[in-house]
Parts: C-alpha cells; sequence; structure tokens
C-alpha cells in the first residue's frame, strides 16, 4: 500500500472526506510552492495534488492556465518538481500527486520517470489527456514501482467505460463533476449525485471529485457520495490575488481550512 | 493507407485527450464509418461537391510556367477554384453532413488562415448549423478579409488571445468549447491533425483531390505522374492529394514545409524536418517543443502553414520514406507567389506558394518528359495585405 491507499482507509474509518488541493508547481516560484504544501497540510489538506505547468493546457480553464503562465516564465519543468518532492518529503508524509499533461512525461521518458518520481516520494500521477486506453506504457511501469495511476472519469462516460477507469485506476478515480474544464463554478453540475451514484454502485476503489469544486457548500454536499474533493481553481484564485502579498501562504492556508472543516 | 482500431499510423496517431471527449470520438468514428458505407451519404456528398462546391476542379498545364523553369512539365491541381477558394470546403461539406447526421445542432472549429473558418461558416449556413470560430488574434490581424467573411456568413468569430494567438491556440481553446458543449457540439476540425478518426476522416473527404487528379493526368499525359508536391501545415491538402496514388511507388510524394525565416533561425514552423516526437492535440506526432516538453512557437509568414505539429499519416510517412519533406522559407514563398501570379495570372494562397516555391527549384533539374503535380490548395486574395506588407507597399 502506498500513501494515498493508507490516507484513504485511514479517513474512512473517521468518516472525514479527504481534502485534496490542488496548486500549480512555482506558481509563483517553487519556493513558496514548498511552504504551500506545507501549510495546507497542516491546515488540514489529506492529500495534495501538484500541477505541472504545460503550454497547451486543453483541459484547464483560465485560471490554471494563468498559474501555468505564472509557472513557466521561470520555466517550471517536470525535474523541477521531481527534485520539489524530494526535499519535501525531508518535511512532510503527506500523499502527493502530481497532475499533468501527456507530453511532459513522454518527454521525459516514462520509466525514467517513474523511477524518479517514486525515488522522491511522488505517490500517484494523473494526466489529463491520457485516457485509459493510451496508458498502458505508464501503467505497465508505475504498477512495478507502485505509483498510483489515477484515472478521470467523466459525466459522459457510460458504464462500460466507467467500469474500464474504475478497474485501472489506482488511489482513486478522479470523477470530473461536470462537462467542461477546470474552474471555479457557483453551483454544482445538476446530475452530480446522480453519476456518482451510479459510479459507487460499479467500484469500491475511492472517489474523488473535482472541476467546479470550489467551496465548503460544495464539499458537505458532495461527501456522502464520494470519498474526497479536489478544489484546484479557487485554490489557484486565491495565489493568484495574494501574489503580491507577503500573507499568500497564510491566505492559502485560511482557506483551505475553511474547506476542511466542511469535510467531517 | 488506413490507421489500426486505435487510430495508429504505424506509431503515429492514437486519442490523446481528456475522457469527456472520449464517447464523443467513439460516437464520430461510428457515424463516420457508418456514413463511408451509406450510398445515400456518399450521394448527397457528391451532389454538393459538385453543384455547390464546383467540382471537379481542374487540373490546369502550366504551360508558361514549365517554359520559364525550362524543365519537368508542371501541372495545378486548381483547388483554389473551389467555392471559397481553398480544398477546406471537400472537408467541410463532409463532416457539415455528418454533424446532421449524428443529430448535433452547432458546430465549432478552429482557423488560421480563415480558409477552414470560411469554408466551415459556408457549410453551416448552407446545412442549417449554428457556427462558432475560434482564431488567434494574431491571425484575425493579418487575415482581416477571411474574419469579415466568416461574420457576413452568419458565423461568430471568437478571438483566443492565449499563447501565441495562431491556431495551435485556436485548436487548444475549440477542445476547451468542445469539452464544454459536448453534447450538442460537433468539431468540424480542418486538417488531418487530432485524435482519431479524424486524420484519418479528414484524409477521406480530402481525398477527392487525389482520385481526380489521377484521372485527369491520365487522361492528359497517359501517364502517372512523376512528382506530387504539396504544402505540409497539418497536412489536409497533401494528404489529400497524395492519398490515390500510395500504391504508386514510383509517384514521388513530396511535402513543403513552412522554413519561415529559416530552419537555422528557430523561426519556422517544420516539425517533420526540425522536429521530435511527442503528444500535442490528441495524437502522437513529430512536433516543436523544448527539451521539457513544452510547445515552441512557431512562425510563417503563410497562417495556414503556422503550426507547431503535423498529422500522425505524414510523420509515418516520413518514417518509412514513403515521402520526402523539404522546407521553403517566407522569402521563396513570396517570390513564387509573384512569380505564378506574372507567368500564369494566378495568386496563389502563400501556403501553396511554398510548394510552388520547391518546384521552382526541381524543375529545372529534370528532364522535359518529367511531369510534377503541384496542389494550388488555395488561392491568395486573402494574403494580399501580407504580401503587400512584405514589400514594403500601402495599400
Amino acid at each position: 500500500m502506498n500513501r494515498i491507499e493508507t490516507k484513504f482507509k485511514e479517513l474512512k474509518k473517521k468518516k472525514k472526506t479527504a481534502l485534496i488541493p490542488f496548486i500549480t508547481a512555482g506558481d509563483p516560484d517553487l519556493k513558496t510552492t514548498k511552504a504551500l504544501v506545507l501549510e495546507m497540510e497542516k491546515r488540514g489538506a489529506d492529500i495534495i495534488e501538484l500541477g505541472i505547468p504545460f503550454s497547451d493546457p486543453i483541459a484547464d480553464g483560465p485560471t490554471i492556465q494563468e498559474a501555468d503562465i505564472r509557472s513557466l516564465k521561470h520555466r517550471t519543468s517536470l525535474k523541477d518538481a521531481l527534485d520539489l518532492v524530494k526535499e519535501l518529503r525531508k518535511k512532510t508524509e503527506v500523499p502527493l500527486v502530481l497532475m499533468t499533461y501527456y507530453n511532459l512525461l513522454y518527454k521525459y521518458g516514462i520509466k525514467r520517470f517513474v523511477a524518479q518520481a517514486k525515488r522522491s516520494g511522488v505517490d500517484g500521477v494523473i494526466a489529463a489527456d491520457l485516457p485509459v486506453e493510451e496508458a498502458s506504457e505508464l501503467k505497465r511501469y508505475a504498477r512495478k514501482s507502485n505509483l498510483n495511476t489515477i484515472f478521470l472519469a467523466s459525466p459522459t462516460s457510460p458504464s462500460q467505460r466507467l467500469k474500464l477507469i474504475a478497474k485501472e485506476s489506482r488511489g482513486f478515480i478522479y470523477y470530473v463533476s461536470l462537462t467542461g474544464v477546470t474552474g471555479a463554478r457557483e453551483e454544482l453540475a445538476k446530475d452530480l449525485i446522480f453519476s456518482l451514484r451510479r459510479l459507487k454502485r460499479l467500484t469500491n476503489k475511492p472517489i474523488a471529485v473535482g472541476f467546479g469544486i470550489s467551496k465548503p457548500e460544495h464539499i458537505r454536499k458532495i461527501r456522502r457520495y464520494a470519498d474526497g474533493a479536489v478544489v484546484g481553481s479557487a485554490i489557484v484564485s486565491v495565489v493568484e490575488k495574494n501574489l503580491k502579498s507577503k500573507d499568500l501562504v497564510k491566505k492559502v492556508g485560511d482557506f483551505v481550512q475553511r474547506l476542511a472543516q466542511s469535510c467531517y | 493507407m488506413l490507421p489500426n482500431k486505435k487510430g495508429y499510423f504505424g506509431e503515429f496517431g492514437g486519442r490523446f485527450v481528456p475522457e469527456t471527449l472520449m464517447s464523443a470520438l467513439e460516437e464520430l468514428e461510428k457515424a463516420y464509418s457508418s456514413a463511408k458505407k451509406d450510398k445515400g451519404f456518399q450521394k448527397e456528398l457528391k451532389y454538393y461537391l459538385s453543384q455547390y462546391a464546383g467540382r471537379p476542379t481542374p487540373l490546369y498545364f502550366a504551360q508558361k510556367l514549365t517554359k520559364k523553369l525550362g524543365g519537368a512539365r508542371i501541372y495545378l491541381k486548381r483547388e483554389d477554384l473551389c467555392h471559397t477558394g481553398a480544398h477546406k470546403i471537400n472537408n467541410t461539406l463532409g463532416q457539415g453532413l455528418l454533424t446532421k447526421r449524428m443529430g448535433k445542432k452547432r458546430v465549432i472549429a478552429e482557423t488560421g488562415a480563415g480558409q477552414h473558418g470560411v469554408a466551415t461558416a459556408v457549410a453551416a449556413a448552407l446545412l442549417g448549423l449554428e457556427c462558432e470560430i475560434y482564431m488567434g488574434t494574431k491571425d484575425i490581424r493579418r487575415q482581416s478579409l477571411n474574419v469579415f467573411r466568416m461574420k457576413l456568413l452568419g458565423s461568430k468569430v471568437i478571438p483566443v488571445k492565449s499563447g501565441s494567438r495562431t491556431l495551435k491556440d485556436a485548436i487548444n481553446e475549440a477542445l476547451r468549447d468542445w469539452v464544454t458543449n459536448i453534447r450538442t457540439t460537433h468539431y468540424l476540425l480542418g486538417s488531418t491533425v487530432g485524435p482519431h478518426p479524424y486524420p484519418v476522416m479528414v484524409r477521406d473527404f480530402q481525398s477527392i483531390i487525389g482520385k481526380e487528379t489521377r484521372e485527369q493526368i491520365l487522361k492528359q499525359e497517359d501517364r502517372l505522374p512523376d512528382y506530387l508536391v504539396a504544402c505540409v501545415g497539418g497536412g489536409s491538402n497533401s494528404l489529400g492529394l497524395f492519398h490515390s496514388f500510395y500504391r504508386n511507388k514510383r509517384v514521388k510524394f513530396i511535402g513543403v514545409e513552412a522554413a519561415g525565416r529559416g530552419i537555422k533561425t528557430g523561426k519556422h514552423s517544420s516539425p517533420l524536418l526540425a522536429g521530435s516526437i511527442g503528444i500535442l492535440h490528441g495524437s502522437e506526432s513529430y512536433l516543436l517543443q523544448d527539451k521539457d516538453g513544452q510547445i515552441r512557437e512557431t512562425h510563417s509568414i503563410a497562417p495556414g502553414l503556422d503550426y507547431p505539429g503535423v498529422g500522425p499519416e505524414h510523420s509515418f510517412y516520413k518514417r518509412s520514406g514513403r515521402a520526402k519533406y523539404v522546407p521553403v522559407t517566407d522569402k521563396e514563398a513570396l517570390k513564387a507567389f509573384l512569380l505564378l501570379a506574372q507567368t500564369e495570372g494566378i495568386t496563389p494562397a502563400l501556403e501553396s506558394a511554398h510548394a510552388l516555391a520547391y518546384v521552382v527549384k526541381l524543375a529545372p533539374k529534370l528532364s522535359k518528359n518529367k511531369v510534377i503535380i503541384i496542389n494550388l490548395s488555395g488561392r491568395g486574395d486573402k494574403d494580399v495585405h501580407i504580401v503587400a506588407e512584405a514589400l514594403g507597399v500601402q495599400l
């Protein structure tokens, strides 16, 4: 078992929903990212997703696109993120998931990526544009190293695909709450609860819901039907609004704490 | 050449997209494969291609150009004479009819030069579909005539300000729209790029170019050509011409990539000549990227070629050696543009002028009994502003 699987087990006993915040590595710089990870853990984050910026993030809305641009200004790379995780592992055991687009992994070399991710202390990986059908190479190496491959399931996935996604996912299944790109939304998708119940019936693996989840009340509404909530753009917005503030890390921490309180 | 079940030409292609798009791609693949076999669909498409788009287009023997270059006999496949002024309509009519067949009422598209945008807007008007076109703001500025045409045709043009503000970013934004409106919308992709089944489907819709060319050259020369030459951006006009000759190994395929200011300057759009293998916009293919896998900015005087990727079938052709790829710079393309205008009275699109520019170098080296066919994929009216600017003329 790796850190993600252990964490979900532990939370299940406590009847707590996993809070999974997302930030873009290197936004605005790697030093801040490191401080943010530690702060978010302290404030109640259970698993943390680190985005590796890509020049063409087709699954992301404007908030994360802008974060990627800020991070790419100083050319944050996959290697930087792996080094950052290695650093973080001296201080924390919080499960860490890298989220990116497949070209960055492909260019780095899948075998090399998996080996170094594992060595650095990465627990899971998500590639937003990698459906299960194309993931055989990543799966092959990741399975051997016990690096969790987390796949996305979406409202347009028919049952047959959902079953396949559930079967191939390790750690958790990432359910995309809506048809669309990442970004904070006012309301949850109307069919979300229905879809989560459908997915629950097909699998015993933990389900985390992301895309659009942006406030405590969203988490409260889904927590009976999902095991975790991923909050990305809403947190990145707090980073964006406080780029010039000395309190950036604290402000993000405050927001994460509010979200964490809705997970019990 | 058919891709395998997963949409791979050799090792290139596939379907690298967010999960949300997967079921729509499966639906499209099914709809396309049933339409392909459906005589009614084919008949309807044929009707529109001939009665509406003006097919077949002529295969014109460029006598004066041949004489001037003093070598091989040069023919021009006149796709510039299609309705809307480029080959793009072959594909938009096909996908437009397919959209109706799938019961979708809205199409979106990306455009660089505006040719695919106009051809999509035309098909949408004709078939009664709602239409929104994504276009980078840099291209909106340099192809303003086409932007206005799209609007006149009842389409909405959505400016894309992100990234390099060209074709690549227009595709990103169209994909984001599609992920959002997947249930009601068909993404009418304009080139042989993207996730399976787009590369093979667009190639098939464009293969009418090569089918006609084959019949025409047999009639006019009583033989197959020695060379087929076409510009390669994403690859639709070139593959459209090449496809019907795939098995005739003596017919040489030459794909001309935009070398911009020169490959060495780094300011170009030549993924096959100067790129490496990676994944962009849904398929595995050659592309221009840095050592980390970030997509590089590109440059070409021809907006339709200003793209860091290329269709997977071209990558396969490169790998297998079936086609040869050559560079042509902005300057050479401009010179060829003027040459054709003044020898034959035809102003080609700057994209097509790249193919022509290579033939200017090739033809004199060949004997007079050799035959070259150039795909004159579009006309140059849209480019007069760029040409004027390049020549330092104020209009």
